[in-house]
């Protein structure tokens, strides 16, 4: 462990006119690890997300980022063709719907290849080999490589946006309910997958879900945020098992048991 | 300016010279800003959408009265739309026309660049359906000219990229996407690829004018003009491989044409100045 975090997010803040998106949020990331952001619909922590990964611009607050050249940088004041070099080299963003994130009319092979040719590839023999290697990583048949996105399945098609994301290496990933909409048998493939990338990368991550036994798998701390603001953290496993706040509390029992 | 008759009605070369002074302001930013679609404001003209409104708007705003005009469509003067466009500019500017590639100063085109190597003299103005390389890549314009400002072509290598992976090479055969001095993508009209290389250090003027999509674009003289490719998969400038039926010549681009229907066809150059020219001089 450094003693540097690799985010540090500082008292953000966005406002949707008078209505509040998200506020007063302050917390570090530590490189490898994983921060579970929970809380129902509308509790701001889409926005939060957003926020962070320079989507949505916050009205207040600072997002520092340990950049590789020059350390902490704040990236809310960075400029456009620095932040957008961030997003294709060192973050990536897995979206909930893959249709968010893919290029549906893009056969699985470039829209793979489309970071590495964003960062200046330009030998389609080596951009081809990296595609199929990542491919076979999130466990989709190199065959299909040609294939369009609108012919694979919905766990497919999220797998393909996750290999399209970490294909160039980032040290950052943001998700944002990337289990949603699949159901429980894939979601656990996807988890698994998710899990043994994330270690093996030493990948650190945000991940944004309603779903408690997605961060109780994959998270190291948690934030629980209401009406947008954090209302608890901790480590996940405490949040979990002590929850402490009456809104936590009623979070975890609000879990069916099967 | 009254130096023509028979266009009285009219001001020399159609348009009124506020719009004339409008257009060459934007001519002018765009030889600035090599590539950079500079937004103007389009005028109705006496012909419809899509039939070469930009480029008659270009060339009326480059015409002055000692200029010789030459209008190709596909390469060839005698087609319906340079016929009408040369008719046109003769009687709005009573300027002299011409068939011959040397001896025009101003040539407007549709869809080739003449065969004949271009001149520090001239301009050659391209008719443009569409202007923007990504549109087809990228619906949203704030999108496309913001990845324009940044040098973002990511996207348009995914374009190739997914040509080679579909058809084994870069199937792309005309509005190939070029860079132009090392920083902006253009589309350089639907020219077909082997004229490419053409653009690459001309000593012309290359003016390029959509009208419909109200932009206006501009390669200056000796200007490097690069196709996009990969490394392993290099740009060609591909042609049919044969030489022309009539004039017999192997270096220019040649149109396939139906002679009958029990599949007969002949390759002839697409270019009939230079067809006419080689053929004057003892081809066959």
């Amino acid at each position: 462990m450094t003693d540097t975090p690799l985010l540090s997010v500082r008292d953000l803040e966005k406002r949707y006119g008078a209505r509040i998106g998200c506020t007063d949020v302050s917390f570090d990331l530590w490189p490898g690890e994983v921060l579970g952001i929970v809380g129902e619909s509308g509790s701001g922590k889409s926005t939060l997300l957003n926020c962070m990964a320079g989507h949505l611009a916050p009205d207040r607050g600072q997002v520092l980022f340990d950049t590789s050249d020059r350390g902490l940088v704040d990236t809310v004041t960075m400029s456009e063709p620095e932040r957008r070099m961030l997003g294709r080299t060192d973050w990536a963003f897995v979206h909930q719907n893959p249709r968010d994130g893919l290029r549906m009319a893009v056969s699985a092979g470039g829209n793979v290849g489309e970071r590495l040719m964003a960062v200046g590839a330009r030998h389609y023999g080596r951009i081809r080999d990296t595609a199929e290697d990542w491919l076979s990583r999130v466990e989709i048949d190199p065959s299909r490589i040609d294939d369009r996105p609108r012919q694979f399945s919905g766990g497919m098609q999220q797998r393909l946006q996750i290999a399209r994301n970490l294909v160039t290496g980032p040290r950052l990933v943001f998700m944002d309910e990337p289990t949603g909409g699949l159901d429980v048998s894939v979601q656990a493939r996807l988890l698994d997958l998710l899990r043994g990338l994330v270690r093996r990368m030493g990948l650190s991550a945000v991940l944004v879900t309603h779903d408690l036994a997605v961060v109780r798998l994959l998270a190291d701390r948690l934030m629980v945020m209401k009406d947008g603001r954090v209302v608890e953290t901790g480590l996940t496993d405490q949040v979990l098992d002590d929850p402490r706040h009456a809104y936590t509390q009623l979070l975890v029992s609000s879990v069916l048991q099967v | 300016m009254t130096a023509h008759d028979p266009g009285q009605a009219y001001n020399f070369a159609y348009l009124d010279e506020d719009t004339k002074r409008m257009i060459r302001r934007a001519i002018l930013k765009g030889l600035a800003v090599p590539g950079y679609q500079v937004p103007f404001a389009s005028r109705e003209m006496p012909m419809p959408y899509g039939w070469g409104t930009g480029g008659v708007q270009v060339t009326a705003a480059c015409l002055t009265p000692d200029d010789t005009l030459k209008v190709i469509d596909q390469g060839a003067d005698d087609t319906t739309n340079a016929v009408s466009i040369r008719g046109f500019f003769r009687r709005v500017a009573g300027v002299a026309t011409t068939e011959r590639t040397a001896e025009a100063t101003v040539i407007q085109t549709r869809h080739r660049i003449p065969e004949t190597p271009l001149t520090g003299d001239q301009i050659l103005v391209y008719q443009v359906p569409i202007p923007e390389p990504l549109r087809f890549l990228e619906p949203r314009e704030t999108e496309t000219r913001r990845m324009h400002a940044l040098s973002d072509y990511g996207l348009m290598q995914v374009r190739l990229y997914e040509d080679i992976a579909r058809h084994g090479e870069i199937a792309t055969s005309y509005a190939y996407p070029v860079k132009v001095a090392g920083h902006y993508v253009m589309d350089p009209s639907p020219i077909p690829r082997f004229d490419n290389p053409k653009m690459h250090m001309s000593a012309a003027i290359q003016l390029f004018g959509a009208g419909r999509e109200q932009r206006i674009y501009a390669v200056p003289p000796w200007t490097g003009v690069v196709s996009l490719d990969f490394d392993d998969h290099p740009f060609t400038a591909s042609k049919a491989d044969h030489p022309c039926a009539i004039c017999g010549a192997t270096d220019s681009y040649l149109d396939e044409v139906i002679t009958d229907d029990a599949g007969g066809r002949m390759f002839v150059c697409s270019d009939t100045d230079y067809c006419a020219t080689r053929q004057e001089s003892g081809h066959d």
